[in-house]
């Protein structure tokens, strides 16, 4: 942060400070802004916070819904949920699927938008290329499940290439490979989700000033170096943000893992989510259903937190 | 510039009319407004996007005509979606009045008092029940009544049958078995039979795993209803038949992951010789490809069976709300749907076999292959033993994982049914 733009905040702070004391004066319009707010916090409170202390509730009971007469249990769903094998296999998988295709989001997406803000490759190819590496972001999670279905099907196009290459022989069951089916869903969800990272991560080069650049080569520093200690060290909050984000959202990702592999086989591909809407809408045990999602809820506060403190930092 | 007290006034007066507005949004009731003495019955079912253009809404017409002072409002949606509605509005105790039901629903709604006991219904208005083809029970009283069936045979791809040097469609085990290994070893990538596994949608082991235990007059139940799978000779030979296509590499690849509509593709397209499926798919295929010479049988049964072929179905089947205000007005349209004509006119429509057993419908005079299903159909023995039992889709998911182990290899087909016992039983 300059020291111009250090001293523009303080003042703002402070003509902020100066228009509170003068709300002060008149209490009627000291509510102006939570006016404003109202209508924002109402569809809150009844869109997310009931349902969340709904779902608590349901999570403490021994049957909700499907039962009139429910009774409190306690902690008895979690202990149920926490010792189940199914849980912890999901768990795993989860925790897998997620590092993998967080990592590889990242070095992807920082990897096109470098070949992108690249001055060595002219303006018309960044523009095609733009345009084709955005596209799996285009589509939507029912699309690009149909789409790898097809594609990765046994008689599908990718057997055909690899096949004409000499890759792999005849029908490779990809989905439906025990050994292959949780790589399989994982390479499926880089390709629809690198564009969001790319995309990102562009502007952030994009915002990165050029006199630094500059001034690293007077100093002799090499592109490597420069990357290094220039690129990375500025790139740094926007990558962290993207980062913790796009763990959130891939550790709640449902409909690719339902519509590809259904969890399956032999539950190689069961994440907490396919897990979960197991329990509530298969076996209709909404109970444990509600313990398992407040497990997944309380992980992703945890790493909400870390997001949030990161942008704290940042500010 | 500050706001004057009047302004802020004049706005938080909108801002809360907006509030209201924006909750009044999220309430409300799909209902119509109905006149004096008028009743509006909500019908919810999958049926209509599944039926040709306005057959049903016509029937419900012919409903509304013939009982002057009911309306129908039919709320219609994908299979998947109308199950989910029906489990919202039975833990919200709003289901509507008539509802279109699946056999494997019906226990965990009857359990919960969602839907209304027929028996009791059907005796205060005094129904005679002897034209209905089946009705599905818990414990001794009826919730749920077949509307349509849809038969599952076996379809054989004729050309590829003849291509591998196979003159009669298999009607016993061995003679499949044979079948399958000489319509895979044609070539060109073609298998001999589709079995799909898949956990997202398991019903394929109601339909191409136990279909081949009932064919042969088997059980997976006790005569109690409860789980018989450990020990149970007819289920561990069913299993060990298809493992053995399995393990003879006839069976099509993919099938941990293989839904219905990828069976019904792969044969279609000429990919897969044999499958078990729905007679509704006739129309499928053969606009799919208009080509394929094609047959349907009974499934093959063991050597040396002579019993009744138990022959899989899936019915569209009709309850009634148990919290309805109507249920005199709600059964008076089971009733209606129930009758010999109107049946038979809605089986015509679906392409599937009437619930009153003297409905004819006129498709199975004018096309030979749904006059071939109609006698398969008559002569066998419909066979689901998975409609009415508790959380029927679970029981086959945790089959599945078993199988899906079996067919890797990883147990033996004893420790398999030791381990679906296992599973079945916690849910009973």
């Amino acid at each position: 942060m300059t020291p111009t733009h250090v001293a523009l905040t303080r003042s703002v702070r402070r003509a902020g400070r100066g228009r509170a004391q003068s709300f002060g004066r008149h209490p009627a319009q000291a509510l102006v802004p939570y006016a404003y707010l109202f209508p924002t916090l109402v569809l809150l409170l009844v869109l997310m916070v009931v349902p969340i202390v709904m779902v608590i509730g349901y999570s403490l009971m021994d049957a909700v819904i499907t039962t009139r007469e429910s009774q409190f249990i306690g902690l008895d769903n979690y202990v149920e949920i926490l010792a189940s094998g199914k849980f912890l296999t999901a768990l795993a998988n989860t925790f897998w699927f997620v590092s993998v295709s967080v990592v590889a989001h990242m070095l992807l997406g920082l990897g096109f938008a470098m070949l992108l803000n690249s001055e060595a490759v002219s303006a018309v190819t960044r523009t095609v290329f733009r345009t084709l590496f955005v596209l799996p972001w285009l589509l939507t999670v029912a699309i690009i499940a149909i789409l790898w279905r097809l594609l990765l099907n046994p008689n599908g196009v990718i057997n055909a290439i690899l096949s004409a290459l000499g890759v792999v022989s005849g029908q490779h069951e990809w989905l439906a490979d025990p050994n292959m089916a949780l790589a399989a869903v994982t390479f499926i969800n880089i390709w629809a989700g690198y564009p969001f990272f790319m995309i990102s991560i562009l502007a952030g080069l994009q915002g990165i000033p050029r006199d630094l650049y500059e001034a690293a080569e007077v100093d002799g520093a090499g592109a490597i170096r420069r990357f290094w200690s220039i690129t990375l060290p500025q790139l740094r909050p926007i990558i962290i943000s993207m980062a913790l984000l796009d763990i959130i959202w891939t550790s709640q990702q449902f409909a690719l893992i339902w519509m590809t592999t259904g969890g399956g086989p032999l539950n190689r591909t069961e994440m907490l989510s396919t897990f979960t809407y197991k329990l509530a809408f298969s076996d209709y045990d909404f109970a444990a259903a509600s313990a398992s999602a407040v497990i997944v809820l309380i992980l992703s506060m945890i790493l909400a937190y870390f997001y949030v403190r990161s942008q704290q930092a940042r500010d | 510039m500050l706001m004057r007290r009047r302004e802020f006034g004049r706005m938080t007066a909108v801002m809360a009319t907006m509030a209201a507005m924006g909750l009044a949004g999220c309430g409300g009731s799909g209902t119509e407004g109905s006149g004096a003495g008028e009743v509006t019955l909500e019908f919810t079912q999958w049926w209509e996007p599944e039926l040709p253009d306005g057959s049903l809404r016509a029937l419900m017409d012919e409903f509304e005509s013939a009982n002057p002072g009911i309306k129908v409002e039919l709320l219609s949606g994908p299979y998947a979606s109308t199950k989910e509605q029906l489990v919202a509005g039975a833990a919200a105790q709003t289901m509507p009045d008539v509802v279109g039901l699946d056999g494997a629903w019906v226990s965990d709604f009857a359990k919960q008092g969602a839907i209304a006991d027929l028996t009791a219904l059907m005796s205060e208005q005094g129904y005679d029940d002897s034209e209905l083809a089946s009705q599905i029970q818990i414990d001794g009283a009826t919730y749920m009544i077949p509307v349509v069936n849809f038969v599952y045979p076996m379809f054989t791809n004729m050309d590829l049958l003849e291509r591998a040097g196979v003159s009669a469609v298999p009607s016993t085990r061995e003679e499949f078995e044979a079948a399958a290994k000489a319509i895979a070893a044609v070539g060109d990538d073609i298998s001999g039979w589709a079995l799909p596994l898949s956990l997202e949608a398991p019903n394929g082991i109601q339909n191409d795993v136990m279909s081949w235990v009932w064919a042969s007059g088997g059980s997976m139940l006790t005569e109690d209803g409860k789980p018989n799978l450990k020990g149970n000779a007819d289920v561990k030979s069913a299993c060990e038949f298809i493992k053995g296509l399995w393990d003879s590499g006839v069976v099509s690849p993919g099938a941990f992951t293989m839904k219905e509509q990828d069976k019904v593709e792969d044969f279609t397209n000429a990919r897969v010789g044999m499958m078990i499926d729905s007679l509704a798919h006739v129309n499928t295929i053969r606009e799919g490809n208009p080509d394929l010479d094609f047959g349907i049988s009974a499934l093959p049964a063991v050597d040396g069976y002579d019993g009744e072929r138990g022959m899989p179905y899936a019915s569209w089947g009709i309850g009634v709300s148990g919290t309805t205000e109507h249920p005199e007005q709600a059964w008076k349209l089971v009733e209606f749907l129930m009758g010999a004509d109107v049946n038979a006119t809605l089986a015509d429509a679906a392409k599937a076999f009437p619930g009153n057993s003297t409905a004819t419908p006129d498709y199975v005079e004018s096309d030979a292959l749904f006059a071939q299903a109609f006698e398969i159909w008559s002569s066998g023995t419909p066979a689901n033993e998975f409609t009415g039992l508790p959380v029927s889709e679970t029981l086959m998911r945790e089959f599945d994982e078993q199988f899906q182990t079996y067919l890797s290899g990883d147990v033996d087909v004893d420790a398999m049914l030791t381990n679906a016992q296992q599973a079945w039983d916690e849910e009973f």
